[in-house]
């Protein structure tokens, strides 16, 4: 499939950008303009996406509207795209988000508007282009192209206190991780070379390596470390409460929603498959990564006081989730994993987005400045409660749905992780109620906050699609697990053989002792 | 007698800078006096230009003139292609600049036309002389540039002290190449190489102290640790468009003359190079980076960067193998436009009696000036190693060569040290785009060659990054004969 020529996954990865290059001619002055321009721009991506979810053949779980194009071709580095049915959800949630992040600045970026736009649509091409590069020097690049518009909407829309700081340390920590990547994908490359005489960094090829199994513990942990800091996993989180505080709002969207999902998204697609062994006898670390980070996170966004820290800590747990689902290696907990990857993007996202609404009228993000909001602002209230309650997970909302294939895959692979991670459910719901209760219920004891206005429309449109997908993935999750079905069928096959294979192969060590 | 074989044709264009270089000299004495010189800068290009033309013909063919003392092969073709391109930036940058500084001076373009002729000299010397006569050549040159100013103290100060040490460094080149001589009885590259391997020299004392000798003399053109002392003072006193023709010109042509020498001549001692590189790059990309985070002033912090990138380089050439060596050409290149660029960016940003090189005077310029700004970021990232620019490609192939020679730990440390980098060139983009400027920079005159310049590097820089194909097939058929 293409448009005017340029098949579609080239169209989604420049057409932003392209866009960010039209918005370059237009006057500064002219914010409402910008706006509509941008909000346009946006609207087409998530239109021309949008097809890829009916045309995708969800009956095959190889790479689809695949294109391969040598890049530097004297060093096996191509310019290949294709999406499977992991990646095509992603791709559509991004593209969905974008929208409405720009929707939601119309008031809240006041100055500098240009060039927010021009960075957001950078964001884009960066976040489209990682989630369909299937050439690792390409997902490479994009990846680092993603840091630079986001490390500028940190540093220069964010709150005005501590944004220089979350911003460079957002940049560093993501930088340290993914160098140590490249090295890894240097080392991938001649391994590639030495085996096969023809060196590439066509990631499906290198699927096919049988890399020995004391390297694939090095190259494992190099890429686990760069995709650990982005999920991010205990104990590499320290940047995001920071990160996601000092955030506009669309930026915190943009990064809960997208970019932490890029971590998850790289185990799925690169760590895993690429070093299944290492992958398999590192397990019992992830996953108590992951629990400590469910609970550690839980515990922690209890105490927070300010709402965006909370969210953003809650975030922390919601992907100790993804991470431990994805770790069961059986088809709920990985599939539930994916699910999770998802309805994070559209929970936390309207969270931030509910956030940043009231932080628009109040300009504090203090718990304790709240109280009674429900009274003065219903509507409000009525959104916030449902999305409060799908980030809980309650049955009927999206959120559960991940939450319970994730415990019983879980269960499935260790009753010990599951019996944690159960508990970490018990502790999501304590502090997001309590959030609600501290904020919205009771009296209305601050002054300040007996006039506030309810939601205007274009508030509400921003947070209606969220609703609708929150109930529809709820409610019908078939319609999205019947895309990803055989695609996930056939990581596990992929896995499974690979780690089988591994194991029948002589292993000298175990031999020579038994000499003794 | 035989008179010796003289084909003027090989250095056609090294006599054609001479030439202009001279014409410049001329003409200068019988110019108007004030502000009428800068139809002598665009003559100087238009030899440049002249010389490049001159240079094409020659690609694809290996010959050697002068009795074997000179060679023009890919390799040097390469290089002087790099050092024409780098000249004729560095003379468009100067345009704008010596007039503002009030650099009236014909001797400025003819110095730097001669220091260019140096440089492609030692790229193409296949006799320790004629490498050891292009150093000079281009060392001198640059001596007396480097305090053109003469009312400026600062810039008198870093010639005397480039002066001073540089001298000692030539010193240390020429006692190196003098054992060298002492032990085979050549002064030949090639001849060097087939006496140790069929005298068995290699562990002939004079070759090892030479070894060692000829390290401490390029290590201090390319400004290596520990023969880096004189860097940050000099890149800082140094007329700006100076500090870059010597960031770009003269580190490429150390290297050059290091890797001809070394790799023709002395391949037989390579694992004893090799240990001593590996820790003298560790040391070169370590120092310069961390020192560099510490720094006020722009220029100074981009002198500790060209440290670093002196240090990333020297990883490659630990490598030793084709992948590497075509690599330190390829991030010659990148880093010569980026380098250059960021220097004009810092020329623009400076005016007359106030040139604007601390760190502070960035503050709040993103908006101000976003074009100048961008390109500044553009240069910034790229030599921070950030995709999809010049610089990350050219890092790229230096750590995949010692990656592909398995020199793990050097690799590590180096990315690791890329990573460390990036907080001081993003301490710039903060600067420029999140915080507010303390003081007014106005009234600002962009000259347009700077711009020219400018626009030059960053196109350069896009497409060595976006599109680095040609650039990397260009240097791998560059070395073809070499290694």
């Amino acid at each position: 499939m293409s448009i005017l020529g340029i098949p579609i996954l080239s169209f989604l990865i420049f057409f932003p950008l392209l866009g960010a290059v039209v918005l370059l001619f237009i006057d500064k002055q002219k914010l409402e303009t910008l706006r509509v321009v941008t909000l346009l721009l946006t609207l087409v991506e998530f239109f021309v996406s949008l097809p890829l979810f009916f045309i995708f053949n969800s009956k095959i779980g190889e790479m689809q509207f695949v294109e391969d194009y040598w890049w530097v071709q004297s060093y096996g580095i191509s310019y290949k795209l294709g999406i499977d049915g992991i990646s095509l959800l992603l791709v559509l949630l991004t593209t969905f988000l974008t929208v409405l992040c720009i929707l939601s600045s119309w008031k809240a970026i006041e100055h500098r508007v240009k060039e927010f736009m021009i960075s957001f649509l950078l964001l884009e091409t960066g976040m489209v282009g990682a989630l369909v590069a299937l050439d690792l020097i390409l997902f490479y690049v994009f990846w680092e192209i993603m840091l630079i518009p986001m490390y500028l909407l940190i540093g220069v829309w964010g709150s005005p206190e501590r944004r220089v700081y979350a911003a460079v340390k957002f940049f560093l920590f993501t930088m340290a991780g993914s160098v140590l990547m490249l090295v890894a994908i240097l080392v991938l490359y001649f391994i590639g070379a030495k085996t096969t005489g023809q060196g590439t960094f066509d990631v499906l090829e290198l699927y096919k390596l049988g890399i020995p199994v004391e390297t694939q513990y090095w190259l494992f942990g190099a890429f686990a470390l760069a995709f650990a800091i982005k999920v991010p996993m205990f104990p590499f989180h320290t940047w995001l409460p920071d990160a996601h505080a000092e955030a506009p709002t669309a930026g915190s969207v943009i990064l809960a929603g997208v970019l932490l999902k890029m971590g998850t998204y790289g185990f799925i697609r690169f760590a895993i498959p690429l070093f299944p062994k290492a992958a398999l006898d590192l397990l019992p670390l992830v996953c108590a990564l992951a629990l400590i980070g469910i609970i550690y996170g839980a515990l922690v966004s209890m105490m927070q006081p300010d709402l965006k820290r909370l969210v953003a800590f809650s975030s922390v747990s919601h992907l100790g989730y993804v991470m431990l689902g994805m770790f069961a290696f059986n088809m709920q907990g990985v599939q539930g994993s994916i699910y999770q990857m998802l309805n994070h993007g559209i929970s936390t996202g309207s969270l931030f987005l509910i956030v940043g609404m009231v932080y628009e009228r109040r300009h504090t993000r203090m718990i304790s400045e709240f109280g009674g909001l429900s009274k003065v602002m219903p509507v409000f209230a009525i959104f916030f409660m449902i999305v409060t309650l799908s980030s809980i997970g309650l049955p009927g909302t999206n959120g559960f749905v991940g939450e319970f294939l994730i415990l019983l895959g879980a269960f499935q692979s260790n009753v010990v992780y599951g019996v944690l991670a159960a508990s970490g459910v018990i502790l999501g719901a304590a502090y997001m109620l309590w959030m609600f209760q501290r904020v919205m219920f009771g009296k209305v004891t601050n002054p300040k906050n007996e006039k506030l206005k309810d939601l205007s429309p274009r508030e509400i449109t921003v947070l209606v699609p969220m609703v609708i997908l929150i109930f529809l993935m709820g409610i019908y999750p078939k319609l999205f697990f019947s895309k990803m079905d055989v695609t996930v069928e056939k990581f596990l096959k992929d896995f499974k053989g690979k780690v089988e294979m591994k194991a029948d192969a002589p292993q000298p060590k175990v031999t020579a002792e038994l000499k003794k | 007698m035989k008179l010796p074989e003289i084909n003027l044709y090989l250095i056609a264009p090294e006599i054609i800078l001479s030439v202009f270089g001279f014409l410049v000299l001329l003409l200068d004495v019988f110019s108007a006096k004030e502000g009428k010189k800068g139809y002598l800068a665009i003559l100087s290009l238009i030899g440049v230009v002249i010389a490049f033309f001159f240079t094409l013909p020659l690609m694809g063919s290996t010959q050697t003139g002068f009795e074997g003392m000179f060679i023009s092969d890919g390799f040097s073709l390469f290089f002087k292609v790099l050092f024409l391109m780098i000249a004729f930036l560095t003379l468009l940058i100067s345009m704008g600049y010596a007039h503002r500084e009030g650099i009236e001076l014909g001797e400025y373009y003819a110095l730097i036309l001669f220091a260019t002729l140096g440089m492609m000299l030692m790229a193409a010397g296949s006799h320790l002389i004629t490498i050891f006569l292009g150093l000079e050549t281009m060392s001198i040159s640059i001596y007396i540039l480097a305090g053109i100013i003469q009312e400026d103290r600062r810039s008198t100060e870093a010639a005397l002290k480039y002066f001073l040490l540089g001298a000692f460094a030539t010193g240390f080149l020429l006692y190196g190449m003098a054992l060298i001589y002492g032990a085979t009885g050549s002064f030949y590259l090639k001849d060097v190489a087939s006496h140790i391997a069929s005298k068995n020299l290699l562990r002939n004392p004079m070759l090892l102290m030479s070894l060692v000798f000829l390290t401490i003399g390029f290590g201090f053109k390319i400004a290596a640790v520990p023969f880096h002392m004189w860097t940050p003072d000099v890149y800082e006193g140094a007329p700006t468009s100076i500090t870059a023709f010597m960031a770009t010109g003269v580190k490429a042509a150390g290297f050059a003359a290091l890797i001809r020498v070394f790799f023709s001549a002395l391949p037989a001692f390579r694992p004893d190079w090799t240990m001593i590189m590996w820790v003298i790059a560790l040391a070169t990309m370590t120092l310069g980076n961390i020192i560099a985070i510490s720094q006020t002033n722009i220029k100074r912090m981009l002198a500790y960067s060209s440290i670093a990138h002196a240090g990333y380089i020297l990883v490659a050439f630990v490598a030793g193998n084709d992948l590497g060596t075509s690599g330190i050409l390829f991030y010659l290149m990148a880093y010569a436009f980026m380098n250059l660029g960021a220097f004009s960016c810092i020329i623009l940003l400076g005016k007359k009696g106030e040139e604007n090189t601390l760190l502070s005077d960035y503050s709040g310029i993103g908006f101000k000036y976003p074009l100048l700004a961008a390109s500044m970021t553009i240069f910034l990232l790229s030599m921070a190693g950030i995709p999809p620019l010049g610089g990350f490609m050219a890092k790229f192939y230096v750590f995949s060569a010692a990656v592909k020679s398995k020199f793990y730990w050097l690799v590590i440390l180096g990315v690791l040290n890329s990573a460390i980098s990036v907080y001081y060139y993003l301490r710039v983009t903060v600067l420029m785009y999140f915080r507010e400027s303390e003081r007014e920079i106005t009234g600002l005159q962009f000259s347009p060659a700077s711009v020219i310049a400018l626009i030059l590097a960053v196109i350069g820089t896009l497409y060595m990054g976006i599109f680095p194909s040609n650039v990397l097939t260009f240097a791998q058929r560059s070395i073809a004969g070499l290694m």
